[in-house]
């Protein structure tokens, strides 16, 4: 079980991260960044297997998982 | 905000000035990782040009000069000579490296002096607008060739492979891990280390020079438009660069040769044989 964050302030809602996570855990949502784009969720996150994809492949640094 | 990132980079000037989904992050996080890994936060010095890519390092809680269009490679070397302990890496981009800087980048190459330049090729100028660049494939329409680019494209790791470069790797922002480990590796060898990482930038090159617009759909175009070249490591030296297979770009450590003659190790042979040191 891992704790997955996503900062608003960083996330520029590029939607990388939803192709990178291997298990999906990443769905769009309608809720808003600080930068004015639309910012993913996290759904079940308790199926991370902690491969850090996201945190590597996230441009704006705004992912961070913890083990 | 990711822990490791906080570390590293200047977070009063967040957010970047980068496009949503642009590749320049991902380089970014990766050579932040390298630089965790080797340890070494005290010794690194970044230089960068003008451009994009050159914004890189601005963003780094290091020591790091901005210098003019073209010139970052000529700014370092003055860099290394002055302070020979420092590990010196460029961020440059395409157009700043091969068409602006590129006297600077074929005599740094040929003098096989200890830098580590990443060039982010995203085979265009995004700054300015979407201009052709030297690395712009055929075909291709931008701005300034609006019926498709007639040149050849620059092949810049063959480029300097050919003028005497010790290790020469590429890879693309959808290989983070072996990128990060293509940085570590050129910081700790001894000798001019090129790394040419293809990127992409969704808002200026987009649907016309990769044919797709997403983001993600370029990084998983790379990761198809792109085969893993596994050559021995002892065998890399003399040998000649891989070739395209079947329209694939070779990608991984593609030519590394150790026992070049450093510049500075040359500089201080013949400093000693004249009797100076």
């Amino acid at each position: 079980m891992s704790q997955i964050t996503i900062d608003k302030a960083c996330c520029k809602g590029c939607n990388i991260c939803l192709n990178a996570c291997p298990k999906k855990i990443f769905v769009k949502s309608k809720k808003r960044n600080n930068y004015g784009t639309a910012m993913p969720d996290v759904k079940d996150p308790e199926t991370c297997v902690g491969c850090r994809m996201c945190e590597r492949l996230c441009p704006d640094g705004a992912i961070d998982v913890e083990a | 905000m990711n822990k490791l990132y906080e570390k590293y980079i200047k977070t009063e000037s967040l957010p970047t000035l980068f496009c949503p989904g642009c590749g320049n992050g991902i380089i970014q996080y990766a050579a932040i990782e390298a630089f965790e890994r080797l340890g070494i936060r005290e010794d690194i010095a970044c230089v960068s040009g003008i451009g994009c890519s050159s914004w890189i390092p601005c963003y780094y809680k290091l020591d790091v000069m901005h210098t003019m269009h073209g010139r970052a490679i000529a700014f370092a070397e003055g860099l290394k000579l002055a302070q020979p302990n420092k590990k010196i890496v460029v961020f440059t981009g395409d157009g700043d490296c091969v068409a602006i800087g590129g006297n600077h980048l074929l005599h740094a190459a040929a003098r096989n002096i200890d830098l580590t330049v990443i060039m982010v090729n995203n085979y265009i100028y995004g700054m300015t607008g979407g201009q052709k660049s030297p690395t712009t494939p055929k075909e291709a329409r931008t701005k300034t060739s609006p019926f498709g680019c007639i040149d050849e494209p620059i092949d810049s790791c063959r480029l300097v492979t050919s003028l005497g470069a010790s290790h020469v790797a590429r890879w693309t922002t959808a290989h983070p891990i072996q990128l990060e480990k293509a940085i570590a590796e050129g910081i700790s060898h001894k000798g001019f280390s090129f790394i040419e990482v293809l990127s992409q930038c969704p808002v200026q090159a987009g649907k016309n020079v990769y044919g797709e617009k997403e983001p993600s759909k370029i990084m998983d175009g790379y990761k198809k438009g792109t085969y893993v070249y596994k050559g021995e490591k002892e065998q890399l030296a003399g040998s000649s660069l891989p070739d395209l297979k079947d329209g694939k770009i070779p990608i991984g450590l593609l030519h590394y040769d150790p026992e070049a003659s450093e510049y500075l190790e040359r500089v201080e042979a013949k400093l000693k044989a004249e009797g100076v040191r």
